[in-house]
């Protein structure tokens, strides 16, 4: 794995947006050669902070990305199973995904992936755990009653099939699930350890997410940030770059 | 990118690099139209999987709802109570609002005599804007209810009081009240209270003004459902701290719960003392209507002019009853007003935009789709640059002047 780590969220934020950036430019897309991003699920359609308004308020607005090239698992279809693997249909119709970018969460669940879930699960309803529950409520009034307590979400199997994958890791409160998910043993408990067994991860963390792991683990990969720094030199624009 | 829509067949426009006023704020949006109404990107996105045909590129300007000015007499030689070629009259001023970035407004009638009404009110109808001028909301009937004393550059023989304190005495006058949107009338006049209900019944909205009322006749008239004052402090009595008029209307804790009283400024910094314009917005800063008050003489060169049954004269920005000194009307454009107006209080781009669109929508009771740049309102709009200057007008998401 890669473990990259920056001063802060800032800096944290601004060096994985420049190495997607630079990943989507030496990949060079096209009309047939499509580079699929995968990103993870979140909240039900209809509520007003729903997923669909948050990638559409953080991301789809800014970008001329054609609509019909964006998929978001819809929590609302009847027949929830075949949306499911309706959505694992499309993964493999857009020849895989190239780059899956996802945070992880306090009990180091990767996507919705909750402690306990299998390591090659697929795209699936799952129960939320009732830290997730907590850490949601925020978007709905504090109100526990109201938090959606079921979501759809691609399994650890599904990400794990991308051909590279980022996460990234922010703030002292994730700071025992990287310790867990990189210096302990791959366990379904947190299961973002799960990529220890993946050819191409890179985790982007700030300090504070360092804080449970050993010095020496983070005086390694600190000595590395030049190396990884080439990463997100500038390239041109995907017309003007050249290999 | 080729359109791909499921709802509609229509193209959509995308008007980017601009800062759109939403929410009270300026934020750095992109503005999507579709038939001539403003369009939920969103939606269009996830449900129909639709985007935009083509794009308009803003310049990084400021894009505002349009001006909607509530009272205007004339303008380019034009006086709308004059009478004579009405239809004309209203289209060539209309073209010209356009300059302004007054996208929707109210013609008004000064205190005319009963042959002038009934010729001119039926010429004036309701319609949209669009590429020939800017729309017309309804008529302003400012007179000829009115106080005698307070009656400033209105001709006192067309004078009148109510003989019935009912709708008849208005028909009497006016010959119908269709096409009307607002009347002002002077509250104190014995009868007014009967009328007030029923022309808000109509849904016409009714203001004070031109009155010698007290602040608890005004408040008598809010209950009875008033909800404008017409250029406030002007032709009225005047501020006092043991009875404060109509100007306490402002702050008066007697009115209906849930009711605004929105008050009409004319921002051209002749008509009110730029230190009397900020108590008033710091007063009450969310009924602030700017208004131009604007006569014949606005948009031509200096010298003499007429105004209903009276004679003017120019004199830069001043516009005088002939041969005195009372003010009758003032020859500022919207857009002059709306840039005194946030020079001279202080207030912030957005207030000062809201003053002229949001404010004067919400009193006319039409910001559902008026006056805001809310999805499902009509695409009426205007691009400023950063001191307020209109750079382009759009009206249903058409480009109707450029400069």
């Amino acid at each position: 794995m890669r473990l990259v780590i920056l001063d802060n969220y800032d800096l944290a934020s601004e060096w994985a947006a420049k190495y997607i950036r630079n990943r989507i430019v030496q990949f060079k897309p096209s009309a047939d050669r499509y580079f699929t991003l995968g990103l993870p699920t979140g909240l039900p359609r209809d509520h007003p902070e729903s997923y669909h308004s948050y990638m559409w308020n953080n991301f789809f607005k800014y970008i001329d990305i054609d609509p019909a090239n964006a998929h978001i698992l819809d929590g609302n279809a009847a027949d929830l199973q075949k949306e499911c693997e309706l959505f694992e249909q499309k993964i493999a119709d857009a020849r895989g995904i190239e780059l899956f970018v996802g945070g992880i969460g306090p009990d180091g669940h990767i996507a919705f992936n909750e402690p306990g879930s299998s390591l090659v699960s697929r795209t699936r309803v799952k129960t939320l755990a009732q830290d997730t529950i907590l850490a949601n409520a925020r978007f709905f009034g504090n109100d526990l009653s109201k938090v959606p307590t079921m979501t759809l979400t691609v399994g650890v199997g599904t990400v794990m099939d991308a051909r590279e994958v980022l996460i990234l890791i922010t703030g002292a409160h994730k700071a025992f699930a990287l310790y867990k998910a990189i210096e302990e043993g791959v366990n379904h408990m947190w299961t973002v350890s799960a990529f220890q067994q993946h050819p191409r991860t890179i985790f982007v963390c700030d300090e504070d997410a360092t804080l449970e792991l050993r010095v020496k683990t983070v005086k390694y990969f600190q000595g590395l940030m030049h190396v990884h720094n080439k990463l997100v030199d500038p390239l041109h624009s995907i017309r003007a770059y050249k290999d | 990118m080729p359109s791909n829509k499921s709802v509609s067949e229509e193209p959509i426009t995308q008007f980017v690099n601009c800062r759109i006023l939403k929410d009270h704020q300026l934020q750095r949006e992109d503005l999507w139209v579709r038939e001539g109404k403003i369009l939920n990107p969103e939606k269009l996105f996830f449900d129909e999987e639709g985007y935009a045909d083509h794009q308009v590129d803003c310049e990084s300007k400021i894009l505002a709802p349009g001006f909607i000015d509530v009272q205007i007499n004339g303008g380019y030689g034009v006086d709308f109570s004059q009478g004579c070629d009405v239809r004309g009259g209203v289209a060539l001023v209309s073209k010209r609002l356009l300059e302004h970035g007054v996208t929707s407004f109210c013609p008004t009638l000064v205190t005319s005599p009963p042959h002038i009404y009934h010729k001119v009110l039926p010429e004036m109808e309701v319609h949209d804007g669009g590429a020939e001028g800017a729309g017309v909301l309804g008529v302003h009937l400012e007179g000829p209810f009115i106080s005698r004393e307070k009656r400033g550059a209105h001709p006192e023989h067309c004078l009148r009081s109510f003989q019935q304190g009912s709708l008849t005495d208005l028909l009497e006058v006016y010959g119908s009240l269709d096409n009307v949107s607002i009347v002002t009338l002077a509250p104190e006049l014995p009868g007014s209270p009967t009328v007030i209900q029923e022309l808000v019944k109509m849904g016409v909205t009714v203001s004070l003004g031109h009155s010698v009322a007290d602040l608890s006749q005004a408040e008598q008239a809010v209950q009875q459902g008033a909800t404008f004052i017409t250029h406030l402090f002007n032709a009225m009595l005047p501020f006092h701290h043991r009875d404060p008029g109509i100007v306490g209307l402002l702050t008066s804790d007697q009115l209906p719960p849930n009711c605004t009283v929105f008050y009409g400024m004319i921002a051209d910094g002749i008509h009110t003392n730029p230190a009397a314009l900020r108590i008033a917005h710091r007063a009450h800063p969310s009924g602030l209507v700017l208004v131009t008050d604007a006569i014949t003489a606005m948009g031509l060169p200096p010298g003499h002019h007429t105004l209903g049954q009276q004679h003017i004269q120019i004199d830069g920005l001043h516009a005088y009853v002939a041969g005195t000194n009372t003010l009758c009307g003032s020859i500022a454009t919207m857009d002059m007003c709306v840039r005194h107006f946030r020079k001279a209080s202080g207030c912030s781009v957005e207030a000062a935009l809201e003053a002229a669109s949001l404010h004067p929508a919400q009193l006319l009771g039409i910001s559902q789709h008026k006056g805001t740049l809310d999805y499902g309102s009509d695409a009426d709009f205007v691009l400023l640059d950063d001191s307020l200057h209109v750079k382009a007008t759009y009206i249903g998401g058409e480009e109707v002047w450029r400069k």
